[in-house]
């Protein structure tokens, strides 16, 4: 059954949550098309727009309609005929939504790319058939590990200008399993499309018959998505906002904030940090309601037994899986602005809801993104992926990146020109 | 790899965005000393406005409201915006163009234009009064090409400008709304949501909406395609001729530049149904302003348009 299919038949019986994902692959391997072919296909290209890039297209002088106008939409971009940053695009199947971040695939613009993958939960990775496995498709699986992105897929793409050939498709496989194998990836899906003409990607079409996996759309109807992903099952509730309404009684006092892994229910123990003091979960508000518990990705308000001094930036966590406290970070760091990391100034780091005063401790290494080769070097630039340690001007209380994604990550912000400079992870 | 699903409950697409939406409330709330909410009556911002009481209730809102009058509204929709604002109990601050055409600040090509894209000046002009650091606003990317590329958190300089080229990285859930004296953010909650999931949510929430939402019997006239209420701003002209059809809107703003769309849904039920049959888009359906150019959004946007 088709996509359009799925979605006329009305109201969903089965929401099946959210699923972010990105397209990774070179300039030419049909990323575009393949966008275009999940929206046409599912419905999400409405006539006026068909229409326009239609007319655009023969302004232009091509004689069919060039989908990667549907996805370039800055004017800069149409001028250049490239992507320049990253585009978020909808559609959905009727029982699940999807977004679609939709990042550009020139080197130069790495840091692009790094922006769409902290919010993915799925890549995919495409290959053109003719081509194989490029330097561009390992920079991408580089990024897509390092950037911990749960499930990736393989879409050896332009099956038809190969002639829907099994071999070429069991050599691409094996060749992507060796680089994969090398960059620590233990986990990936194969799938044969042609973008171009809709094989597997939501129908099956009649032409790659030696195929008996899933189409595309299958793949990602299936995978674990928004908020049912938790690598951590640690509760982790940084405090965003106190709620001290003024009431009659003075009595409610709630911290508002996001469950960003882990579970928590009423009656349960659970410390607050920095402050280390023990107290019990008394209630859990969503709006007017009360709930017995919640789980992650879920944005609530806590009530605790114990009066307790908390305030934004604070923690709350259970005593027994608390996240460890640290005032050296060691991490790997995107530079992500045009003026180099500098050694000698002061620079911010925000990690959860909390900002503290940081400032370069060391380089270890460069990440070569061609090679995955530890390189020395003394300059971060733009684009550069280091391995580093930044000294912080008080502890904040972290995890492993590769054990949670959310209590992992932080942002560097220049405090002159409150540019977000760099994103690192936690090692 | 290996994934825990959680058994218990899984989040479906609405609590996910709505979970989204509220953290991202919480992190204007937190970050910023001056926000506002921009709030038109139109069914995006009475969205905003239910998912700020989810975000800050039983708390007062850690910020005040704020309509940019274009003085081309419908009827309904001004009526609905206070009688909302009262139920709420929250303080509403209103900016008119006209104010700003008086000061001479906005001046006219003709008297009939469209003051849509004038609502740039007396935004900033608000913005300037009262010292904003953040306007929250309905936008979605779903709506236009141009803001499909813009962030959640979308900085704004000392002139309202928004410079597509050089856009402040977003990462994670890590928003970052620092600015200088001056500048601004501009903060859109729903930016992941589609007009679809917009319907879905005031249906699950039993939000009520103004009545031109519905459809009506309503003289309009048919202009470049698109189908024009008939009132004392958009007069009919000599050559044309009023019917009298069932219609709805799909999109409420400017009188002068918002088409009806022919509809017989007058159920939130029968919206969502025509939605996600619809085979045009929103602003396709029912904007005049979007199609002189094909970066007339992405233009107006630099210029500091919401």
């Amino acid at each position: 059954m088709g996509a359009a299919e799925l979605f006329d038949q009305g109201a969903p019986a089965l929401d099946n949550g959210l699923l972010r994902f990105m397209t990774c692959g070179s300039v030419d391997d049909g990323k575009s098309t393949l966008i275009g072919r999940l929206l046409y296909d599912s419905k999400a290209i409405l006539a006026d727009t068909l229409h326009a890039i239609a007319k655009t297209s023969r302004k232009r002088g091509l004689s069919a309609v060039d989908l990667s106008l549907l996805t370039d939409g800055l004017v800069a971009e149409r001028e250049q005929g490239i992507t320049i940053d990253v585009a978020y695009r909808y559609f959905s199947t009727g029982t699940r939504k999807y977004i679609i971040a939709d990042a550009p695939g020139h080197e130069q613009y790495t840091r692009n790319m790094v922006t769409a993958a902290s919010t993915a939960d799925l890549a995919i990775i495409l290959v053109d058939a003719r081509k194989g496995v490029l330097p561009q498709t390992r920079r991408h699986s580089a990024i897509a590990r390092l950037l911990g992105i749960p499930q990736l897929v393989v879409a050896v793409n332009k099956m038809d200008l190969v002639g829907y050939d099994e071999d070429v498709f069991a050599r691409l496989r094996a060749d992507y399993l060796d680089c994969a194998h090398r960059l620590g990836i233990d986990d990936v899906s194969f799938v044969p499309i042609s973008a171009l003409e809709g094989d597997m990607i939501v129908e099956r079409g009649e032409r790659l018959g030696w195929y008996r996996g899933p189409t595309l759309l299958e793949i990602l109807e299936a995978a674990p998505g928004a908020g049912t992903v938790a690598c951590d099952e640690r509760f982790r509730f940084p405090v965003q906002y106190v709620c001290r309404p003024q009431q009659s009684d003075g009595s409610f006092r709630g911290y508002m904030g996001r469950i960003e892994s882990g579970s928590v229910a009423v009656g349960d123990r659970v410390e607050i940090l920095p402050a280390g003091l023990v107290t019990h979960i008394k209630d859990i508000r969503l709006y007017g309601r009360s709930l017995p518990s919640a789980v992650a990705g879920q944005s609530v308000t806590l009530l605790v037994e114990d009066e307790i001094d908390v305030s934004r930036g604070d923690m709350i966590v259970k005593p027994d899986e608390r996240p460890l406290s640290s005032a050296l970070l060691k991490a790997d760091l995107c530079w992500l602005s045009g003026s180099p990391l500098d050694p000698m100034r002061r620079y911010l780091i925000r990690h959860t809801t909390r900002e503290v005063p940081a400032r370069l401790a060391g380089i270890d290494y460069r990440l070569d993104i061609t090679t995955l080769r530890h390189v020395d070097t003394s300059h971060i630039g733009m684009n550069d992926i280091v391995r580093v340690g930044f000294r912080l001007g008080r502890p904040i209380f972290v995890d492993r990146y590769a054990d949670n994604r959310a209590t992992g990550a932080f942002i560097v912000i220049d405090p002159s020109t409150n540019d977000t400079v760099g994103a690192g992870m936690i090692v | 790899m290996t994934f825990a699903i959680m058994g218990q409950h899984t989040l479906n697409h609405l609590d996910w965005l709505e979970a989204e939406a509220i953290h991202i409330l919480r992190e204007v709330a937190g970050q910023c000393a001056h926000p506002v909410l921009l709030f038109s009556g139109g069914k995006d911002s009475i969205v905003l406005l239910r998912l700020a009481e989810k975000a800050f209730r039983p708390g007062r809102f850690p910020f005040p409201l704020m309509h940019i009058d274009t003085g081309h509204n419908f009827p309904e929709v001004i009526e609905f915006r206070d009688h909302r604002v009262a139920e709420l109990g929250e303080r509403l601050i209103v900016r008119s163009v006209e104010d700003s055409i008086a000061r001479g600040t906005v001046v006219l090509r003709s008297a009939e234009e469209s003051r849509n894209k004038h609502q740039s000046v007396t935004l900033l002009e608000a913005i300037e009064e009262f010292g904003f650091d953040a306007c929250i606003g309905g936008a979605r990317r779903d709506e236009e090409k141009a803001r499909a590329k813009e962030r959640i958190f979308s900085f704004r300089d000392a002139f309202g400008q928004w410079d597509p080229k050089n856009q402040r990285a977003e990462l994670w859930n890590l928003y970052n709304a620092r600015v200088h004296p001056g500048e601004h953010m501009r903060v859109f909650p729903i930016s992941n949501w589609t007009e679809l999931d917009v319907w879905q949510y005031i249906a699950r929430e039993n939000l009520e909406v103004p009545t031109i939402y519905f459809a009506h019997l309503r003289p309009v006239i048919r202009r470049r395609g698109l189908l024009l209420p008939i009132t004392p701003l958009t007069p009919l002209q000599e050559d044309e001729k009023a019917e009298n059809l069932s219609v709805r809107f799909r999109t409420v703003g400017d009188i002068t530049c918002t088409a009806a769309v022919e509809s017989h849904a007058d159920s939130v039920d029968k919206i969502i149904a025509e939605t996600a049959a619809a085979s045009i888009t929103e602003r396709g359906a029912t904007r005049l302003d979007d199609q002189a150019t094909e970066a007339a959004m992405e233009q107006r946007k630099k210029e500091g348009y919401f």
